[in-house]
């Protein structure tokens, strides 16, 4: 099952501190929202008061049309995915998934059917009679995942679910979230602060700064048309240039006044905006590509950080023209 | 010098090598030393408990065993102990996760109303209880001396399970509540079985406290009289290998509930 999510100003005040300004999101049914930000800037909050956790000082909430206003959590059609996984450590596999089946009442024989099922989506379905202690932290991950799913939630919602397991671990969880999206076309809301795990999974991130939506986007256009500084720092590394009435250190650039945002990729040997001579100042071999770091000659003191192709010829001493593509003035 | 040095250094250790176990059996015996000589004589084959022991006879048990007052003293004593506790543990269950779970104005008070009655003395709490029976116009009974077994063991049970609550109950119950259980249902299925091994705890500590409580039993029964309070108008009558017997089945009841506890609550979990 599947709904729509309407996020009408909701504020969030605690005690002298606003953590949620009058936040508004519309959310598609069966979209992967990711709300993506550093800690303290409220994704945490927001997720918890459309779970029902927290109540919000004002605003409203509505699930597939219904106003969720004094619904407590047990009564949403919503389901969590918790950071810390929180399952029942003195149940089986199979019970923790079956356990809110059978608060709804659902009998032994169906419930367990149904529970093996789950367990069998997420690759565990032989383990189903053990304990949670036997298990690693991916494989806790995934039982969270098919105990909330069980019930068939129209919103699941997921509060830094990978946060605990390792890189290589987390980059395959990502895809199989996102494939068991796509399979059963649940909403997925997802907390995270890692750009690359949001870039990965979402359809649409949701970056937020200090209680307010800085942008709302998918990951294309979050990464390569940033609508501030703070998008365009948060979503990755990025060179920046001050522009005052169309002149920067380097000379003449584009029209405008502000900062100039280029991705380090984004800089090469061709492009249509030419950025002049600079001089290699470092290198590293990065594996999929070579960083470089370089001075220009016009601005020697301002230092561009530039991501050129794997088999590039650089070295530090050498002097190339350089030019960019993707530049965003902001 | 340097051999008296060795010398002093090689004594030293050995003197500690044979104090050390030295001053634990001294520990050991002067624990256990009154319970031994009490189960011994308890197999006196004479009149009188005292050395020297004249022979070993099982008749003191058979006579205790055949006892009618005593053995109805004994079930009393059990069905106490069994009830006043599921009560002290229900109650003190329900206090500490209400107290460990939802803010409510004063707690650090009301934690300390219900820690209280640990402090005041069995025999304050049983003669409050006597004054308060009789100004309520009922007669002491088994049921007033259950109720004092209460309000002593509900402050144990509260202090025990408060102090296991933990925060990873709370996240466990967070997830229950998401699920869809009840508040009731929580309880139910996830906060009591989490804290399986500190309620199995708490109830065993009560069952052996109520099991030995005298004073409290004393004062507010007068026909249907608990174990201890039995064993003592026994010992008015003067020293008996009879009342050995007694004390030696009850030691040994104590040692079988430590053994279970020891086997349940207290077994660590193998990871």
């Amino acid at each position: 099952m599947t709904a729509a999510v309407s996020i009408r100003a909701i504020t969030q005040v605690y005690g002298t501190q606003t953590a949620l300004h009058a936040i508004d999101l519309e959310i598609a049914a069966g979209e992967y929202i990711v709300l993506l930000g550093p800690s303290g800037c409220g994704k945490t909050t927001l997720l918890n008061i459309i779970g029902g956790f927290a109540a919000p000082t004002a605003g409203d909430v509505l699930i597939g049309g219904r106003s969720m206003a004094g619904v407590a959590p047990k009564e949403r059609p919503t389901t969590t995915v918790f950071q810390d996984y929180a399952l029942f450590p003195h149940m089986s596999l199979a019970d923790n998934v079956a356990f809110g089946l059978r608060m709804r009442g659902m009998a032994a024989g169906p419930r367990r059917t149904k529970a093996l099922e789950m367990l069998d989506m997420v690759g565990l379905a032989a383990m189903a009679d053990r304990r949670p202690h036997a298990l690693s932290g991916g494989q806790r991950q995934r039982v969270a995942l098919a105990r909330a799913l069980a019930v068939s939630p129209d919103v699941l919602l997921l509060d830094e679910p990978l946060g605990a397991l390792d890189l290589k671990l987390r980059r395959q969880m990502q895809d199989e979230l996102k494939a068991i999206q796509r399979r059963i076309g649940t909403t997925f809301v997802h907390v995270t602060h890692d750009q690359e795990e949001a870039m990965a999974i979402a359809d649409r991130i949701v970056v937020m700064q200090s209680g307010r939506i800085a942008q709302a986007a998918p990951a294309r256009e979050v990464y390569l048309r940033p609508a501030s500084l703070f998008v365009a720092d948060f979503m990755g590394e990025v060179n920046k240039i001050p522009l005052l009435d169309g002149l920067s250190p380097l000379g003449p650039l584009m029209p405008g006044t502000g900062t100039l945002c280029i991705r380090p990729e984004a800089i090469g040997p061709t492009g249509p905006l030419p950025l002049g001579a600079a001089r290699v100042t470092d290198v590293a071999f990065f594996g999929t590509h070579i960083r470089a770091h370089m001075a220009p000659l016009a601005a020697p003191e301002l230092t561009l950080t530039v991501h050129l192709p794997q088999g590039s010829d650089v070295t530090i001493g050498h002097v190339m023209p350089l030019f960019a593509r993707d530049a965003v003035l902001l | 010098m340097t051999g008296a040095k060795n010398f002093q250094k090689i004594f030293a250790k050995n003197f500690l090598k044979i104090l050390a176990p030295l001053y634990m059996a001294a520990l050991y015996a002067f624990i256990f030393l009154p319970v031994i000589v009490l189960v011994i004589f308890s197999f006196q084959d004479g009149r009188l408990p005292v050395p020297p022991l004249k022979g070993v006879t099982l008749k003191w048990y058979i006579e205790v065993l055949s006892d009618r007052a005593l053995l109805v003293a004994l079930g009393n004593s059990l069905i106490v102990a069994l009830i006043s506790s599921a009560i002290a543990l229900t109650l003190g269950f329900l206090a500490a996760t209400a107290l460990a779970r939802t803010r409510l104005p004063g707690s650090a008070l009301i934690r300390g109303l219900l820690i209280a009655p640990m402090t005041v003395s069995y025999l304050i709490i049983a003669l409050g209880l006597m004054t308060l029976w009789r100004d309520l116009g009922l007669t002491v009974s088994l049921w007033a001396t259950g109720i004092g077994h209460v309000i002593i063991n509900l402050p144990l049970c509260f202090a025990i399970l408060y102090a296991a609550m933990g925060d990873q109950h709370r996240s466990a119950e967070r997830a229950a509540r998401d699920l869809g259980a009840s508040e009731g249902r929580v309880l139910w299925h996830v906060t009591a079985p989490m804290l399986m091994p500190s309620l199995l705890a708490a109830f065993f500590l009560s069952v052996t406290f109520s099991w030995d409580e005298f004073i409290i039993a004393f004062l507010l029964t007068r026909f249907d009289v608990t174990l201890p309070v039995e064993i003592w108008s026994m010992l008015k009558s003067g020293l008996n290998p009879k009342t050995n017997a007694v004390g030696a089945l009850v030691f040994l009841a104590s040692v079988a509930v430590l053994i279970i506890l020891e086997l349940t609550a207290f077994r660590k979990h193998a990871p």
